[in-house]
């Protein structure tokens, strides 16, 4: 009897049209307990080093965490992972809503779709019965409107869709997978399911999901219920608003934004307005959304409502979270009327909200400057507005130049040439980072920007204050009821940090404590991404409910397998080590493991130098970022020192030019 | 008339405050599982939400008396321009829909406010307070005992006959099966 998990996976050969249902090994649920852990190990497994993003033997993994179905709150995140068109490395975006719970019920923990369907489909999984379905009426239809037709026509409105839009059918590198209110976004997943022709995964599952001890399973979920009662009731103070209480950053309901307007960028990643902010732009943009905003909403079995359904005037009513409220608009330079207005057709499109609105800034920063021209946008309106929809609707059908920037900022910069290169400034591993560019490095955040390889500094970041507190009474308030941290240390590091002076960035935290702060930051991300739990809950926000020190007792009361601190961090280093040893294998080095150029404008080339060998030596990594084979033995992870020493990657040193053309163009192995 | 004081237990149903998380019916199922709380699994809850988040819908409804055939007609409500889909405020189990069954054997299920516990779990796990206990005190008429059963027996006698009637209970006094 398997606990919290089902025990089976679901193996679709999209090329020949084969459904199986494979138990899965209960040993990999206690080593990579499951989600990301347990979809790294089957890439890691079936998907060789040359394998490229749109070859019918990658394989596009929707996991759901070990403990979705269960009674966890927050629990409810699907983790897909797949290799990543924009750079042929591992992506793994995760999307909270309502699916991966579904999926349990239905009796399966992950769907793994391998092989390319010649026509376009969608699965259909109800329980026992699973089918893959015509899908050649909905080509072309939006993520949320072949949601909505699907349900109709299976008469199953309970049923759970996670659909692509126009963008995934035409294989846009930024191309989203979406789910009502929620999206698995960075990646560029949803151009593997385009190219693997499945328009949508649909399920609905009538079937139980079980705990092994059930009595302390639900009382560890009511402490956690009334602790977020409390913390609703105590935002954390000297924070600002988005960031007090629990849940992703509750820009939904949240109308001041004055921080995010005026410290990150507009445009293509460029121009920071540092008087934006006014008492009649607050007014203008709270009735905005206010006047669009219907209601503030949940993803399953969670009381945060980090979401909101939005009907712009005259268009189709969708749903949003979080920073894409702003993305659009300060692309733009425009307002929040028009950011919430192109959002819907984005999300119909399904585009990451990151990536698409920088790649539209970018094509018209080269055309201000003259390296594209009025020829390359044959018809585009004049006005600002309107070029944004213009250039959206072309990147989403691969239109004219539309086609070239549909490959990201990175690949189009390439193929434009004439000095591109330079415009294409905010990326990290080729792929678009959030507008932000500072000016002191800060040493904690150049390591998560360095070396976290979800590239998203969101899903890397947390639970450490961004800042130190102005005073020292702050930040002794702040650590009174801090029993989150892993280490009483924690509380020092964060006691002695000032804003100003010797202890403050770039040179304190020293590139010791850095280590542990990022190291503790990175491990809860990575225990959410194997547990299925929503980092909002958990790893992002100031003391979060879930923690080091009650997730082992979820896991144990909840899977059934003895777990404690040591072999819950030991489970989170072994399957981190294995994304970064599919990554080395795809040829990431340390030149690979950088910022942005410009993310500050004082930099400390020696600084830097010294804590990415601290924090590779801390990691058990080499010099090279590769893991070392005592660090891969002590981790069980023998088979990946065999594979290493047979490919000879630890005298690679990466100085061979990678791969130089779009995955566009790559060849099918 | 006589009368004796009984305590009546509303849930009171705020939909507007409703944010879809579905909490409700997974702690109902789960506080309904045996051993209790074993397993959990939302088609068996006696409460379902009624979600269309696109037309904003959200209806918590529980399950209630278990009706044996379809309703003759059935009502579409509209209200404040949202259509609901028929049956959509109907507490009953009943053949024309899959809703307060038991998924593996098709029973009716019931809501019964968690007995025992000091408030139904739905209300307990839903913190946005959408779903609120209200507990209120009555005044209720008594009926004797007696007087009931006289009455019933008279309306049987008067429809099959004493000796048939004092036949039936003699079987069933004779048959361990039937009696509780």
């Amino acid at each position: 009897m398997r606990y919290a998990e089902t025990g089976y996976n679901l193996e679709i050969d999209l090329s020949r049209g084969n459904i199986e249902r494979v138990a899965s090994n209960p040993e990999d649920s206690q080593l990579y307990l499951g989600g990301l852990g347990t979809n790294a190990k089957i890439m890691w497994d079936r998907v060789a080093p040359e394998v490229e993003a749109f070859s019918p033997n990658n394989l596009l993994i929707f996991g759901t965490g070990l403990l979705c179905g269960t009674p966890a709150i927050g629990c409810n995140r699907t983790i897909v992972t797949t290799i990543s068109p924009v750079n042929q490395l591992l992506a793994f975006s995760m999307m909270g809503g309502f699916w991966a719970p579904e999926l349990k019920y239905a009796g399966y923990d992950k769907v793994i779709l391998r092989g390319k369907s010649p026509d376009l489909v969608y699965i259909w999984i109800k329980d026992d019965k699973v089918e893959i379905r015509d899908a050649s009426h909905l080509r072309g239809k939006g993520a949320i409107e072949t949601a909505k037709l699907i349900c109709e026509e299976l008469k199953e409105p309970k049923a759970q869709v996670a659909a692509i839009g126009m963008a995934g059918e035409n294989r846009v590198y930024f191309a989203s997978i979406e789910q009502g209110r929620s999206s698995a976004s960075r990646g560029g997943l949803g151009a593997v399911m385009g190219d693997k022709g499945v328009k949508a995964i649909v399920v609905r599952g009538t079937k139980d999901i079980h705990t092994a001890r059930p009595a302390e399973f639900v009382g560890l979920c009511n402490e956690v219920l009334q602790y977020i009662q409390f913390r609703e009731k105590n935002p954390i103070p000297g924070v600002m608003a988005i960031l007090s209480g629990l849940g992703s950053p509750q820009e939904m309901k949240t109308h001041d934004e004055k921080w995010h307007t005026e410290n990150f960028m507009w445009g293509n990643s460029r121009e920071r307005r540092k008087d934006f902010w006014t008492d009649q732009i607050a007014e203008d943009w709270t009735s905005t959304m206010k006047g669009m905003q219907t209601r503030l909403i949940s993803c399953y079995n969670c009381p945060m409502k980090c979401g909101a359904t939005i009907s712009p005037p005259d268009k189709p009513t969708y749903m949003m979270k979080c920073f894409s409220k702003l993305t659009y608009t300060m692309a733009a330079f425009s307002d929040l009327q028009f950011g919430l207005g192109i959002a819907q057709a984005a999300t119909e499109y399904g585009v990451d909200g990151f990536s698409a609105p920088q790649v539209m800034a970018f094509a018209l920063e080269l055309l201000a400057d003259g390296i594209l021209t009025d020829d390359d946008f044959p018809g585009m309106p004049e006005d600002n507005e309107g070029r944004f929809y213009w250039l959206l609707d072309h990147i989403v059908r691969r239109e004219g130049i539309g086609d070239v920037l549909a490959n990201g900022t990175y690949w189009a910069a390439k193929q434009i040439g004439n000095g591109a290169e330079k415009y294409a400034h905010n990326t990290i591993k080729k792929t678009e980072q959030l507008p932000l560019k500072l000016s002191m490095l800060n040493p904690i955040y150049f390591l998560m920007y360095a070396t976290g390889e979800k590239l998203n500094i969101t899903q890397i970041e947390g639970q450490f204050p961004q800042a130190p507190f102005p005073t020292r009474e702050e930040r002794e308030t702040f650590v009174k009821d801090w029993f989150q941290v892993p280490d009483e240390k924690f509380k020092q590091y964060f006691l002695d940090w000032e804003p100003r002076g010797d202890n403050s960035i770039p040179f304190y935290p020293t590139p010791a404590m850095c280590c542990d702060i990022v190291d503790w930051q990175e491990r809860m991300h990575y225990i959410d991404d194997a547990l299925g739990m929503c980092a909002g809950l958990s790893s992002f926000p100031l003391k979060p409910p879930y923690h080091i020190h009650n997730y082992p007792k979820f896991i144990s009361a909840g899977a059934g397998f003895a777990m404690d601190e040591e072999s819950l961090t030991k489970a989170a280093k072994r399957y981190r080590t294995l994304v970064r040893a599919i990554n080395t294998t795809r040829g990431v080095r340390r030149k690979d493991d950088k910022p942005p150029e410009n993310h500050w404008k004082k930099r400390f080339p020696d600084l830097e130098k010294e804590l990415l060998d601290t924090y590779y030596a801390f990691k058990g990594w080499n010099e090279q970022g590769i893991p070392t084979e005592e660090a891969l033995r002590n981790l069980g992870l023998d088979y990946v020192y065999e594979e290493f020493e047979k490919r000879g990657v630890y005298s690679d040193n990466g100085d061979a030019p990678s791969e130089t053309t779009p995955a566009e163009t790559g060849k099918e192995v | 008339m006589a009368t004796e004081k009984k305590i009546v237990k509303t849930i009171k149903i705020n939909a507007d405050l409703c944010n879809g998380c579905r909490a409700c019916e997974m702690i109902c199922s789960a506080f309904h599982a045996e051993p209790k709380y074993s397993s959990n699994n939302p088609a068996r809850s006696r409460v379902q939400v009624l979600r269309h988040p696109l037309e904003d819908i959200y209806i918590p409804v529980y399950a209630g008396e278990s009706a044996g055939a379809e309703c003759a007609g059935r009502g579409v409500y509209v209200i404040d321009g949202k259509e609901y889909e028929e049956c959509a405020f109907c507490r009953s189990p009943c053949p024309s829909r899959e809703d307060f069954k038991e998924p593996d054997s098709g029973l009716p299920l019931k809501c019964d406010m968690c007995e025992g516990e000091e408030e139904p779990l739905c209300v307990k796990w839903c913190i946005t307070d959408a779903l609120v206990l209200e507990v209120r005190e009555e005044e209720v008429e008594v009926v004797e005992e007696q007087e009931m059963l006289d009455i019933g027996l008279a309306s049987l006698i008067e429809k099959h006959g004493k000796q048939k009637v004092m036949d039936a209970v003699a079987r069933m006094s004779a048959s361990t099966k039937s009696l509780k």
